[in-house]
């Protein structure tokens, strides 16, 4: 009785005229992801408990896999506020069919870094002395104000998503709310797009200001790194790809059609125009700094790549095969038009910008600077290991939660009764851009 | 403006080791830790955990036999230049050069524990608190009173002995004086150096032992090319000993100075 009662509140909340797998099937999805959450949970306890020797970072590796995740969610994340950019401000309004999955995967992101963030300093409960006692030259005072501000604009972005639910429409205040908080939406797409510009930025700052660490350094405008400006761009063009995979993958599962194909043709067009001017940036920027930049410094490019495992397979991988090769997929009409080759190029160009993010981070700490130290390597301990598998388990389940409750892809009820076109037919191509 | 307007002129003390003289014995650095309250290396902390403000390197010229030469080089806190590369990267200003000293100074009560400072030093010599600090029963009467022992979470890192100076400026002052009396000032390291390797004091008086050693043609700073100003100068009449100022080769290890 109490099993048929919570079963028929469940679904009342699920959006009218779109079809969710039962209640027992929805909590037999959950199980895992909450098995794996509490597993994270237990690792994040453990390190804030007993302090961060529970991890396998040290001295000379400052950062780990924490820091990598973050800065590579980060990037997959910026989807929400490009796409929001792209649909508020320059009115693309075919990408109203996926921004509201945008945003949620961008909330997700973006409070998933800020959580293991909040495990991987030493003094989480200090953290509002950078509010405190900023200090205006560092790159990491930058990414803190804006991405906790930026946390805040989604926060705010994701309530009217709430509020649109079936059952709590029936409030009458919630309603109303919800329409004064759509009013907000363009300020809200405009401050977040600001904001994520700064951020995106100054994460590409935090190690090409690095002067110490001339792997990671390099010269810019004014205060700005070149890398400033490559994170921009990288997680720009990535964001509609992960936007892709994500939408593809929640079809797959669910095996429904959640989108048009022109959505997914258009969103390809774009990350495949930026992904393009990125390589290019990249290997003008990687010229400078192996030319002129590294050798300003004392120190000649070639070294870098002697210390094994990273030989210079890993510029042709970051630059050609994760950059170049999805870039002229993306742009191929014919071959983004088919599923077998936009998914693979998508994917590949999030796996290349997740590359970057990782040379970034750890090939910069393996290098040694004295000529008389080592070359160290490091490997992630479970604690570390469970507490990023914790924020993956999160961030599945909040978009679960949301898919199943909310009205994630506005097509969808509209793509129910349609019949998807043959994959071998003609290339459907967005109406603009 | 400020600087006009002071009746002493601002100091840099830095120090000179004699990388010839030091035979590697540790004394510095057991010295550095029952100073400054550095606690003993927890149970589980391995040589990339532990703490240790002034770190004694073992480095050879590579060659095989007899022609095998070793030498001993103490790295701690280069105590870079006004733009060192650890005080503009923390987030919460934590990290200072004092104007007065020349001192890179850290503050463990405003640390947040980021690392972000220890990822910019390129000289690896920033330690952080991976365990709480522990001193096994009856040490902790050993415990420096003038020094405060840092929490679990934070950075730390040499501060030429900053309770020494505390105590040499308030000497000063109990004298009638402006001015630390440089015999007042020393860092324990330079103290117990058995081999005389090591000396400190302030490099912009060329009265200084220190500022005369730094400008012989012997004398090099670590990794000068990256521009970070460090205050710390070397010195050995070896030159396979000097190539380890410069960048590492890890293609023709033989040939240069190994760790």
């Amino acid at each position: 009785m109490a099993n048929h009662m919570f079963q028929q509140i469940d679904k009342e909340f699920i959006t009218r005229g779109v079809r969710r797998c039962s209640t027992p099937r929805f909590i037999l999805w959950l199980v895992p992801w909450v098995a794996l959450l509490l597993f994270g949970a237990y690792s994040a306890g453990l390190c804030l408990v007993k302090g961060l020797n529970q991890t396998n970072m040290d001295n000379r590796y400052a950062f780990g896999l924490w820091i990598f995740v973050d800065l590579t969610i980060i990037a997959l994340g910026a989807g929400a506020f490009f796409t929001g950019f792209l649909l508020y401000i320059l009115k693309f309004k075919e990408l109203k069919a996926v921004i509201n999955s945008a945003v949620v995967i961008g909330l997700v992101c973006y409070s998933g870094a800020m959580a293991a963030l909040m495990v991987d300093v030493g003094q989480p409960l200090r953290a509002w002395f950078t509010f405190w006692y900023p200090n205006v030259h560092s790159m990491l005072t930058e990414v803190t104000f804006c991405i906790s501000c930026y946390l805040t604009v989604l926060l705010i972005e994701y309530l009217p998503i709430v509020l649109k639910n079936r059952k709590l429409r029936d409030v009458p205040g919630f309603l109303v709310f919800e329409f004064e908080l759509h009013k907000l939406i363009y300020v809200l797409a405009g401050v977040g797009t600001f904001l994520s510009f700064f951020h995106q930025g100054s994460l590409g700052g935090l190690y090409g200001v690095l002067r110490g660490r001339p792997f990671a350094f390099r010269e810019g405008i004014f205060v700005w790194p070149s890398t400033f400006f490559l994170f921009i761009i990288s997680a720009a063009a990535v964001g509609p790809s992960f936007l892709i995979c994500t939408t593809w993958l929640v079809e797959k599962i669910t095996g429904k059609r959640l989108a048009k194909d022109r959505v997914f043709d258009l969103l390809a067009r774009i990350s495949g125009i930026l992904l393009s001017v990125y390589v290019l940036a990249k290997t003008i920027d990687t010229l400078i700094w192996i030319n002129r930049t590294s050798p300003g410094l004392g120190f000649t490019a070639s070294q870098y790549y002697d210390w094994k495992p990273f030989g210079t397979w890993i510029l042709f991988a970051e630059i050609v095969l994760c950059g170049l090769v999805p870039a002229l997929i993306l742009l191929t009409p014919r071959l983004r038009a088919r599923r077998a080759w936009l998914i693979p190029a998508a994917a590949l160009a999030c796996c290349g910008i997740a590359l970057n993010r990782y040379v970034q981070t750890v090939q910069t700490l393996a290098l040694p600077t004295l000529s008389f130290d080592k070359f160290l390597s490091y490997t992630p301990s479970w604690q570390e290991v469970g507490t990023f598998l914790g924020v993956l388990a999160y961030g599945v389940l909040v978009y679960s939660f949301s898919f199943r409750y909310f009205q994630i892809f506005p097509e969808e009820r509209e793509l129910k009764i349609e019949v998807r076109p043959q994959q071998e037919e003609e290339p459907v191509l967005a109406g603009r851009f | 403006m400020i600087a006009e307007n002071k009746k002493t002129p601002a100091a840099r003390y830095g120090m000179t080791i004699d990388v010839d003289r030091c035979n590697g014995c540790g004394s510095c650095m057991v010295a550095c830790a029952v100073e400054n309250n550095v606690p003993p290396a927890a149970a589980g902390a391995t040589d990339r955990t532990g703490l240790t403000w002034i770190r004694v390197f073992k480095i050879d010229n590579g060659a095989e036999g007899a022609d095998r030469r070793s030498a001993f080089v103490p790295v701690l806190c280069q105590h870079c230049g006004k733009d060192a590369p650890c005080v503009s990267v923390c987030p919460q200003q934590a990290v200072d050069v004092d104007p007065a000293t020349g001192i890179v100074g850290q503050m463990p009560e405003r640390c947040l524990g980021c690392r972000y400072c220890m990822a910019a030093c390129p000289y690896h010599a920033r330690y952080f608190n991976w365990w709480d600090p522990a001193w096994p029963a009856g040490m902790e009467k050993t415990l420096n009173p003038d020094v405060a022992p840092r929490m679990r979470g934070v950075v730390e890192k040499c501060n030429f002995c900053h309770g020494r100076w505390h105590a040499a400026k308030a000497q000063a002052v109990a004298n009638g004086k402006t001015e630390i009396d440089p015999a007042d000032y020393i860092p324990a390291c330079v103290e117990a150096c058995p081999n005389g390797a090591i000396h400190f004091g302030n490099l912009n008086d060329p009265a200084t032992e220190t500022a005369r050693a730094a400008h012989q043609p012997d004398s090099f700073r670590m990794l000068e090319s990256l521009g970070t100003d460090p205050k710390i100068y070397y010195h050995s009449k070896k030159n396979w000993v000097r190539e380890i100022s410069a960048a590492p080769r890890p293609g023709t290890a033989k040939e240069t100075a190994r760790g």
